[in-house]
């Protein structure tokens, strides 16, 4: 009854007994300070770094933490604040190598994005242009045929890989009814799920080795080794979302007097869009970065070939490969390693966007579920 | 646009187990008629052999006639899509599309078959089926939204509309209200007093009072115990079921000592 107040309507407020023993608001940053502090001189006796002051600043919050907690509030708060710190933790630890990653490149590559990089091609260049380069605006060729070769690629495998995968985990969900067809196809993605990219290349070379003659390489046959990379995760994705759709939603189509093939292609698959299109876009991504059936099915060019089907093809990972296994300048390989940075980094950019895109898409086809 | 069903000693079954087991009943066009009875006692099951929906179900399967207006359901050739655009059914819990809009909803019996449709016919039918389903006032202002954003009651409401766009003879309700609150419940149950001018309407309740407000004539399904089949038990004007039941387990049932 100590601070009743003059509120009217409002019965006077005391001390709550249900907060008893509650943790002052400001325990956590002052633990965390002096955990940063000891940390700091803790690494300074070994000798400092900021890796070993980050850790050491980890460990003793991750201690202290969760005792002072323990001591105020119980030992279930403190258990429970153990837990909780353990979660962040395990979150930053497992972004750090992400940031780090997207840091190196931004950092790298950058400076060697330059126009020349975007819109001319390595026809022409040697090491001769290389050895005149100082500074990084010098730096003449670039990956437009690589960009080229990546997207055009990329388009053939998804033009082949989305029609299969799709019809395909439309018969396993809708067709299959659980006979052995169903689950023979099941097994056999599984199986291919598994399948190392480099025999997946392996496979289209052999395969266009047979028809076509010996190393038959052309930007077809490496859309045809992405392709069957690419199946697999079209298939599992498309299947999960169709199976997710209600069966209620399908009932009240067939009850309307709807047959089956329109239910499918009016009623499930429009529920299931968006999940589908992200998927699809997210196995797209997967692909565009693989660099091991490129080299075996591509082979290498330094010309821009927009012909997918004759002549061979350079892509963003293989580009990449090459500028650091050969630069173009042996005696002077900075010209190439920024390259393959920027190369790099155009490569991070246009996956990016395609998951932006996968974003975007999902929304677009989202079901409707405004409010009232 | 309404019509009678004969049903002839019909026994359905799920694979191997036998769920409904010999059921004959004549239903006049033109009434409402209930289905009561304990629970999995095959209600659902039998109700959904009216329109051939049971087998959509993997295994399963119906023996015996079903006859609409004197035409064998299960005849040879004939095809099911036919039969239940003919038989329309709302299902227990409201079921609307969630890519449509409310227009949409009501039209899709015509626009997911591709049905060609002027601008005006498909107004006229959008107007006439949710007039017919006593929802037009409460969404005459926002046909364009979507369907998911209405109460429970209302989306009811909104699939019976679409049932009636397809302009069926007959018109099947498993449980349409057991997941309304009462007043929703009170508006289907005055639709249905409405519809039966129009339609042949089945309807499975767990109710016995609404069973008695809405319909004219109830049968009674009944089981012997788990994994044994449900059966027609008794079949009489609503009054006489709830009034003066023939049968002893009717008596029961309906008098609250059993189930
Ligand atoms: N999809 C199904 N597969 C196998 N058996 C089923 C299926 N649906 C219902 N049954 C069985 O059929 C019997 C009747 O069920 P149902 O018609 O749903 O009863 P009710 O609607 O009267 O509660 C029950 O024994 C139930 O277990
Ligand atoms: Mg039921």
């Amino acid at each position: 009854m100590s601070t009743s107040t003059t509120n009217p309507g409002l019965s006077p407020v005391r001390q709550s007994k249900l907060t008893r023993g509650q943790r002052p608001k400001w325990l956590i940053p002052v633990v965390g300070l002096v955990a940063v502090v000891a940390g700091a001189a803790l690494a300074a006796l070994i000798g400092f770094s900021v890796a070993l002051w980050a850790l050491f600043a980890a460990v003793i919050f991750l201690i202290a933490g969760p005792v002072a907690v323990g001591l105020i509030e119980g030992s279930r708060a403190g258990a429970d604040s153990l837990m909780t710190f353990l979660v962040y933790a395990a979150f930053l630890l497992a972004v750090i190598p992400l940031i780090s990653v997207i840091w190196t490149v931004l950092a790298n590559g950058v400076p060697g994005l330059t126009s020349n990089m975007l819109l001319t091609s390595m026809n022409g260049i040697t090491g001769f242009q290389d050895n005149k380069a100082d500074a990084p605006g010098d730096v003449m060729g670039g990956a437009y045929h690589a960009i080229v070769g990546t997207v055009s690629i990329t388009f053939w495998a998804t033009l082949m890989s989305v029609p299969v995968g799709l019809l395909t985990a439309i018969y396993l969900v809708e067709y299959s009814q659980g006979g052995w067809l169903g689950k023979a196809i099941t097994f056999f993605v599984d199986v291919m799920t598994g399948i190392p990219s480099i025999v997946a290349g392996l496979f289209a070379a052999a395969l266009f080795g047979m028809i076509f003659g010996p190393s038959t390489r052309t930007g077809f046959v490496a859309a045809v080794a992405l392709t069957v990379l690419m199946i697999p995760t079209v298939v599992k994705n498309t299947e999960e979302m169709l199976r997710i759709v209600p069966n209620e939603l399908r009932e009240a189509s067939y009850a309307l007097g709807v047959r089956k093939w329109r239910t499918i292609i009016k009623v499930v698959i429009p529920t299931a869009i968006s999940g589908i299109a992200s998927g699809v876009t997210l196995a797209i991504a997967r692909v565009i970065g693989e660099t091991a059936p490129l080299l075996v099915t591509a082979g290498f060019a330094t010309a821009i070939n927009w012909n997918t089907f004759s002549g061979w093809m350079t892509t963003l990972p293989t580009f990449i490969f090459y500028q650091i296994m050969n630069p173009t300048s042996p005696t002077n390989p900075d010209a190439s390693l920024q390259r393959a940075w920027a190369a790099a980094l155009i490569l991070i950019i246009i996956v990016m966007l395609l998951n932006l895109v996968a974003r975007l898409v999902a929304k677009a086809f989202a079901p409707k579920t405004a409010g009232r | 646009m309404s019509k009678r069903i004969d049903v002839e000693h019909l026994n359905v079954h799920y694979g191997d187990f036998l769920a409904v087991q010999d059921v004959s009943m004549n239903i006049e066009p033109r009434s409402v008629t209930a289905f009561i009875g304990p629970s999995g006692c095959g209600k659902s099951t039998f109700l959904r052999t009216l329109n051939r929906m049971h087998e959509v179900i993997p295994g399963a399967y119906a023996e015996g006639r079903v006859l609409l207006d004197g035409d064998d359901l299960y005849g040879k050739g004939v095809d099911p899509v036919t039969v239940r655009s003919m038989v329309g059914m709302v299902f227990q819990r409201p079921n609307p599309f969630p890519t449509m809009s409310i227009r949409d909803n009501v039209l899709a019996g015509v626009k997911l078959n591709n049905k060609r449709i002027s601008g005006s016919e498909a107004d006229e039918l959008v107007e006439s089926s949710l007039r017919g389903a006593n929802l037009w006032n409460e969404v005459k202002d926002r046909l364009g939204r979507p369907g998911s954003g209405l109460s429970g009651g209302q989306q009811q409401r909104l699939c019976i509309a679409r049932a009636i766009a397809v302009k069926p003879d007959v018109i099947l309700m498993d449980e349409p209200c057991s997941a309304l609150d009462p007043i929703s419940t009170l508006a289907i149950e005055d639709l249905i007093n409405e519809i039966k001018t129009d339609y042949t309407v089945v309807i499975v309740t767990h109710n016995m009072q609404q069973a008695s407000r809405v319909s004219d004539k109830t049968a009674f399904f009944n089981i012997e115990g788990t994994g044994k089949p449900g059966r027609l038990i008794e079949y009489a004007p609503t009054s006489d079921i709830f009034n003066t039941p023939q049968k002893k387990e009717t008596e029961d049932y309906v008098s609250g000592r059993f189930g």
